[in-house]
């Protein structure tokens, strides 16, 4: 055990969580967006928009987050027509590529979860509402999204923790983020388990953390069942 | 479509054998993890505080840290691991562990630590009055576990491991880092040497979507087998 590796290290990597963090609540965003517009869409009635929304989170989950990284940021670039509108400054950019990435892919399974919660909310409180003489927009934003957040909180709160855990292969796009530092590290004293320990327990604390947020928001929306 | 001929002028053969690397892997960490949740469910369902802290240390470390980083602990320190082993019984001279191994054991290891979950879940969800009747019958432990037990569990397991099983294919991607060539690494081989990554990645994709596809058309066969009877 080299503790004094684990301690000069420990700094450097505290640096880079904030990237991790940054990508993290970045990718969270949009792709809570993406989740929603998808889940409205899987339950239209038009059947165009909701087999498109199929196919979207039918590729997204099928697939690796890996490879959707690797096409955005290595195959998009191939397109000619691409390069040259402002998307380009964009698409250089590894960071932005990999968020693009990350918040497609969270969207996918975002948009997974929130279908299902928008299913399970009981008829009854829908009826109760239009009974009340309450009008379907007033009903959809005050009483069907509180009730399917709060279902879909456990569900979410996995795939922040598996989101967490995704930003690691932003380092695969040359990104510095947690694991990337650790590479580098590892790379450089060939000494794995020290840096492990480390760079694991930060990742950890992450996961704690956020743990108990949802479990706390859980108890606060309790009395929306 | 040049580009995926078989033979010497395009990519198909290198890319139908980094498939099979890539069911292979899949499968071996697939059972690398079965027999790390054999060990771990016990433990988990165990009464004694000090086993079910081992169990829950595992499933807790493993899920809460990034696959890539579980590859690169294994990648660079586990023929260190070997060697240093091998050196208490005797044998000092260098050890070089292949990528295949190292890396089915990485993910393996992951796999593991959500068929514990899966696995202790469907025990703790089995008819507590299986295990009753199991002991009024005078049932032997182990006659108990084989024949009463694991069956009802694997079929309260089945759309969960299907899950892990899912999860464990697409973790095998990463495992393209360590230099391993399977779908991911032969379309960065490919990628490199013809200037069109768009085209291999997507064809990455798309063998992915068709790898999960046809797995779960098989589990869904699986599942109804085992849900005979009820």
């Amino acid at each position: 055990m080299d503790l004094d590796l684990m301690i000069t290290s420990f700094p450097k990597l505290l640096n880079a969580t904030l990237i991790t963090l940054k990508l993290l609540s970045l990718s969270l965003f949009f792709g809570l967006f993406i989740g929603l517009i998808f889940a409205i869409f899987r339950l239209s009635n038009n059947i165009i928009l909701n087999k498109f929304a199929y196919g979207y989170s039918y590729v997204f989950r099928g697939t690796p987050l890996l490879v959707q990284i690797f096409i955005i940021y290595f195959g998009l670039g191939q397109i000619e027509y691409l390069r040259s509108t402002i998307l380009w400054t964009v698409l250089k950019e590894p960071y932005w590529c990999a968020i693009i990435a990350f918040s497609l892919n969270t969207g996918a399974y975002t948009s997974e979860i929130l279908r299902s919660a928008f299913q399970t909310i009981k008829p009854g409180f829908i009826e109760a509402g239009k009974s009340l003489g309450i009008p379907n927009k007033i009903i959809f934003y005050k009483i069907q999204i509180p009730i399917a957040i709060k279902q879909s909180l456990p569900a979410y709160g996995n795939e922040i923790i598996l989101m967490l855990k995704g930003t690691s292969l932003a380092s695969t796009v040359t990104l510095m983020d947690l694991t990337g530092v650790a590479k580098y590290i590892i790379s450089t004293t060939f000494k794995p388990i020290e840096v492990f320990i480390v760079a694991g327990g930060i990742y950890l604390f992450l996961t704690f953390l956020i743990h108990n947020l949802i479990k706390y928001l859980e108890k606060r929306y309790s009395y929306l069942q | 479509m040049e580009l995926l001929a078989f033979g010497k002028t395009g990519w198909g053969d290198e890319l139908f054998y980094a498939t099979l690397m890539t069911i292979a892997v899949s499968i071996t960490a697939m059972i690398i993890g079965f027999v790390f949740s054999l060990i771990f469910t016990p433990l988990k369902l165990s009464n004694k505080k000090y086993l079910n802290l081992i169990g829950n240390f595992y499933t807790t470390v493993v899920r809460g840290v990034p696959e890539l980083l579980v590859i690169y602990l294994l990648f660079f320190g586990g023929s260190g691991a070997i060697m240093f082993v091998a050196s208490i019984f005797g044998y000092n001279d260098y050890i070089e562990i292949n990528a295949f191994i190292t890396g089915s054991f990485a993910i393996g290891i992951i796999s593991g630590a959500y068929s514990t979950e899966v696995f202790r879940g469907a025990i703790l969800s089995i008819d507590k009055g299986q295990f009753e009747a199991c002991k009024v019958l005078g049932l032997k432990k182990n006659v108990q576990f084989f024949k009463v037990i694991m069956p009802q569990m694997l079929r309260l397991a089945i759309p969960n491991l299907s899950n892990v099983w899912q999860i464990t294919l697409k973790d095998t991607s990463l495992i393209s880092v360590t230099g391993l060539v399977e779908i991911m690494r032969q379309s960065y081989i490919a990628a490199g040497s013809t200037r069109d990554p768009l085209f291999f990645y997507s064809f990455a994709a798309v063998l992915y979507l068709l790898l999960t596809y046809l797995s779960m058309k098989l589990i869904n066969k699986l599942e109804i087998k085992y849900s005979r009877g009820f």
